[in-house]
Formats: C-alpha cells, sequence, structure tokens
C-alpha cells in the first residue's frame, strides 16, 4: 500500500530525517515512536505531501508523491500536531468548507458531517466557533476533519496529546475501529499508546529507525529479559553467588546493598525463553538464608525504547 | 465547481462572520463621504472626479488591511498546514485569496453608488465617466489585492504584512507625482508604473488597452510573486 524508500530530509545541513524505509500493508496500524525530535513529524509530514522529501521516494499504491501529489493528497486524511483551525468559524461550517474542498456532493455532504459529528462526538458543538473548543474537543474536530472524505489512509500525529484519559481511551477507540478496514499510521511518544493500539510499532531515533517489528514480536522479545530484586537475611554474598549461579539463564548477580544486622540485597539479570523463578526459590529453600523479598522486573517496551534510543544519544 | 470557489467562499464567511468587513466598509465610506462632500457644494458640479481622484489613495491603505490576513494569518497559525494536505493546488488558494480581496473591494464599493444616484437629482450627471470610474476603481482594486496577497504570502505577521502592502501600493499612487525627481529620459517609463495615471485615464471616460494592460500586469505579477513565495516555502 505505501512504500517509503530511503526517505530523507534535511532543514538547511540539519538532517531530521536520514534514509528511513518502510513498507506498510493496508489495513494496518502503525506507531511511529521517538523521543522529542526524533524526525516522527517530519516523517508523518513528506507522508502527507505538505513538503518533499530532499531524498527518497514515496509511493502510495501506484502513485509516486513527485508526479501524483493530488492524487495522494485525495487518499489521505491528516491530523497534525496542533489542530490549528480557522477559530472564527463554526463547527459545522468548518466541517463544511472542509467536505467542499474534499470534493463531496451537496446531497451527501450534510450526512457525512452528522455521521462524523456522532463518531466523534461533536454533536453538541456543532453550532460553537472552534474558537470556544477545549483541546480534547478540537482534536476530535481534528480527526473528523481527517476523517472527512473516508480516506484510505489515515496519518495521525500525536492525537491523543493533552487530552484527559477518558478522551484518550475515546480517541483510541476510534483509531482501533477505523484500523479494522483503513491503513492508520500515527506518531506518539507514549509507549503504553502504541502497544495497547499498534498492530506494528517503529521506533525512530535521530531521524532513522532503531527498531521496526509487530508489537507483540517486540513484547516478547523484551520479555526474554528480566531483572529479579532479592533480599535475603542470614546470608553471604559469595555463597548467594555460588549457589545461584549454576542456575541456567542467570547473567549477572549484583550486590545492592547489605545493612549491618544482615540483610543482603542482590539483583539477579536473566536471560531466559522461560520463567527461571521457581529454579531460583528452589535452590534458596535448600539453604538456610530466610527469604525477606522476592520480585521480578519484567522487561517492558519502555525499557526497549529507552535502551534503544539513549545508547544511540550517548554515541553521538 | 473548481476548488478556488471553496476557498474564495470560506475568506468571504471569515470577512463577514467577524467585523472585519463591516468595519473596514464604515471606514472607507466615512473616509471618503467626508473628503469627497466636504468639497463637493464649493464646486457647484454635479461630477465625481473628486470621489475616483481620492479612491487611488484611500484604497492604497484600505485594501491591505483587508488582505494582510489572508495568507499571514494561515502561515502562523499553521492551518496552511492543513490546507496544504488537501487537495488543493497553489492556484487555487492563491486565486481564492485574490478574489476574496476583489470582491471585499466591490462590496465597499457598492454603497457608493448612492452618490451618483443623488447626485444626479442635483444637476446634469455624464454617466460615462461614472461607469469608466467604477470599471476602473474594479481594476484598481484587483491590482492592490493582487499586491497585498503577495505582501501577505512573505511573511507570519499580519502587521508586516500591512506595512509592505500600503507601502508597494503608495508608491504605485504617487509614483506619477513625483516625476520631477526623475531624469527626463526615463520619465515615460517612471510614469507608466504609477497607478493613479492609468486610473485617472479610465475614470475619464476613456478605455483604453494600455490602462487594462497595465492592470492585468499588476495582478499577474503580484500573484505570480505569491506563487514563488508559497513554492519557495516546501
Amino acid at each position: 500500500m505505501i512504500h517509503v524508500d530511503n526517505l530523507t530530509k534535511f532543514y538547511d545541513s540539519f538532517c531530521a530525517v536520514d534514509g528511513i524505509s518502510l513498507d506498510i500493508p493496508k489495513g494496518e496500524i502503525l506507531g511511529l515512536l521517538g523521543p522529542n525530535g526524533a524526525g516522527k513529524t517530519t516523517t508523518l509530514k513528506m507522508l502527507t505531501g505538505y513538503f518533499p522529501p530532499s531524498a527518497g521516494t514515496i509511493s502510495i499504491k501506484d502513485f509516486n508523491i513527485q508526479d501524483h501529489l493530488l492524487e495522494i493528497k485525495k487518499m489521505i486524511g491528516y491530523l497534525p500536531e496542533s489542530s490549528p483551525f480557522y477559530k472564527d468559524l463554526l463547527v459545522y461550517d468548518y466541517l463544511d468548507y472542509v467536505a467542499k474542498i474534499r470534493g463531496i456532493p451537496a446531497d451527501e455532504r450534510h450526512t457525512r458531517i452528522k455521521y462524523l459529528s456522532e463518531l466523534c462526538g461533536l454533536s453538541h458543538v456543532m453550532h460553537k466557533s472552534i474558537a470556544e473548543l477545549s483541546k480534547g474537543l478540537n482534536q476530535r474536530v481534528g480527526l473528523a476533519h481527517a476523517m472527512m472524505r473516508d480516506p484510505e489512509i489515515l496519518i495521525l500525529d500525536e492525537p491523543t496529546q493533552g487530552l484527559d484519559p477518558n478522551q484518550i481511551v475515546e480517541i483510541r477507540n476510534i483509531i482501533r475501529k477505523i484500523g479494522e478496514e483503513k491503513t492508520v499510521i500515527f506518531s506518539t511518544h507514549i509507549l503504553s499508546e502504541a502497544e495497547a493500539t499498534c498492530d506494528r510499532i517503529v521506533i525512530v531515533n535521530r531521524g532513522k529507525i532503531v527498531a521496526d517489528g509487530q508489537t507483540e514480536a517486540l513484547k516478547q522479545a523484551a520479555g526474554k529479559e528480566a531483572a529479579i530484586q532479592l533480599t535475603l537475611a542470614n546470608a553471604s554474598f559469595d555463597a548467594v553467588e555460588q549457589t545461584l549461579k549454576p542456575i541456567e539463564g542467570i547473567e549477572s548477580i549484583k550486590k545492592m546493598d547489605q545493612t549491618d544486622d544482615g540483610r543482603l540485597s542482590v539483583k539477579l539479570g536473566c536471560r531466559s525463553e522461560s520463567d527461571r523463578r521457581e529454579d531460583i526459590y528452589k535452590a534458596i529453600k535448600a539453604t538456610d538464608w530466610v527469604l525477606l523479598e522476592f520480585y521480578q522486573e519484567a522487561k517492558t517496551l519502555e525499557t526497549i525504547f529507552r535502551d534503544l534510543t539513549r545508547q544511540i544519544n550517548k554515541e553521538n | 465547481m473548481r476548488q478556488f470557489t471553496h476557498i474564495l467562499r470560506k475568506e468571504l464567511k471569515d470577512f463577514f462572520v467577524t467585523p472585519i468587513a463591516y468595519i473596514v466598509i464604515t471606514i472607507f465610506l466615512i473616509v471618503t463621504g467626508w473628503f469627497f462632500f466636504s468639497t463637493f457644494f464649493l464646486y457647484d458640479q454635479a461630477s465625481m472626479r473628486n470621489f475616483f481622484n481620492l479612491l487611488p489613495l484611500i484604497f492604497s491603505f484600505v485594501i491591505p488591511a483587508v488582505t494582510m490576513r489572508l495568507l499571514a494569518e494561515e502561515l502562523s497559525k499553521g492551518s496552511y498546514e492543513l490546507l496544504m494536505t488537501m487537495p488543493v493546488t497553489f492556484g487555487d488558494i492563491i486565486i481564492g485569496k485574490f478574489l476574496a480581496g476583489v470582491v471585499m473591494t466591490v462590496a465597499m464599493l457598492i454603497p457608493t453608488l448612492a452618490y451618483p444616484i443623488s447626485i444626479s437629482f442635483l444637476g446634469q450627471l455624464d454617466w460615462g465617466p461614472v461607469i469608466g470610474g467604477y470599471l476602473g476603481a474594479i481594476l484598481l482594486g484587483g491590482a492592490f489585492s493582487a499586491i497585498g496577497v503577495f505582501a501577505s504570502s512573505i511573511t507570519h505577521n499580519q502587521i508586516v504584512a500591512f506595512i509592505v502592502g500600503a507601502a508597494i501600493c503608495f508608491t504605485l499612487t504617487l509614483v506619477d507625482k513625483m516625476l520631477f525627481f526623475f531624469p527626463e529620459a526615463i520619465l515615460n517609463p517612471v510614469e507608466y508604473l504609477g497607478a493613479n495615471f492609468h486610473f485617472s485615464n479610465i475614470s475619464k471616460g476613456i478605455i483604453d488597452s494600455r490602462d487594462l494592460i497595465y492592470f492585468i500586469s499588476v495582478i499577474f505579477i503580484g500573484l505570480y510573486g505569491t506563487y514563488l513565495i508559497l513554492l519557495q516555502k516546501e
């Protein structure tokens, strides 16, 4: 559906997007993740045809963005980062204007606007001017704007930014619903959001793709690594190391703290397909140590994201 | 319908839903009405000539005030981004905005039709120059609107857009009154540049192709300049 090849964008000499290549099939919900300034918005803006790339190609279906900009713009619905609308117009007038520009015939216009206002929960503010709306309602006007012509591709730049938790859930549900038939690309820096909504996650940092995979696959890869914290009484660090080291999957044992009354905290680094906690417990049970604390910090997407983006930032 | 008509209608809605249109029209009518009628009875002539003599100077302030927001506002608010991701071309945007300026000019001129009508009751009014004058006023409004749209495209700041637009229009209005500053060799080309010069020809009721070509070229240059600026913003 969407084929992006070696996409690059320079702002003067600053390279905002550096050789991104992506293939997005029809009906996929793709989350573009990355820290601030990673090039998410720039990538999305190039996909919408707002400005041309410095190098590389974008083609959607059989259309190349250089030669068929207008056709591509017709297929795409776009919600920009801050919803910049004409503040003086009424919500209805604004949507009516968008419907006209998007070429919806006069006799369907009213039903389409009505349908979208219900879908996005705007029915009760249609007669208000956009300047009066709250941030959340503004965002919904943007969503209605983006979906006006029932676009095949929906590009949303931080759709849940500035919304309250209830609204976030609502917007996510809307995205999920649209994503059943349409291709949705959205950017966010909130990981739980991407985890909850996306089929596929692409993490970008400094204009480059650092991770790309199905959400489930990424989560599983993350799940293999875990850190286990133990607090023991009546134990010495050497003895702990000797007893636990032979257990398969334990890669490191680190002493965290030892108090005067003999409490010892250690951190075990694990990498394993299956849960190792049972083996550890059995090994401890065989000794005369007293187990005070025992818990596992599973590695989540968040830790992957932090590792990937921080590592690279350090290198530079 | 072509895309530019939607943009034109949206701009007009913006003018007439907000107080902008009414304020501008009122100010225009007060200023022209005052300057025209304060000397009208002294001349004791049933003619609109003094009204049309005033127009270039007043237009060179009023029209940039109308057009200053057309593009600068979109650029500063970021709604330009939304506009550009919809299926419209630069041509649609520029023509739509330009025509909004022209329609506003016409809306300002319509109430002034009361002047020739009431004058025609006072004496023998020659309608030829009046019709020529209104035609010229629309052309002049078009030329200044094109300049205003151009000024609005070069900046995010509406005040800068107004000052630049007014400065260009003002120069074009006054340049043929400054001819004594110029060497004789370039007098004719400089005179030809003056909007006032061409406008006063038309408002005498003489419609000469040179004057029409002048206004059409100013409109074209203004709009093409806007196109180049927008192209460069990509």
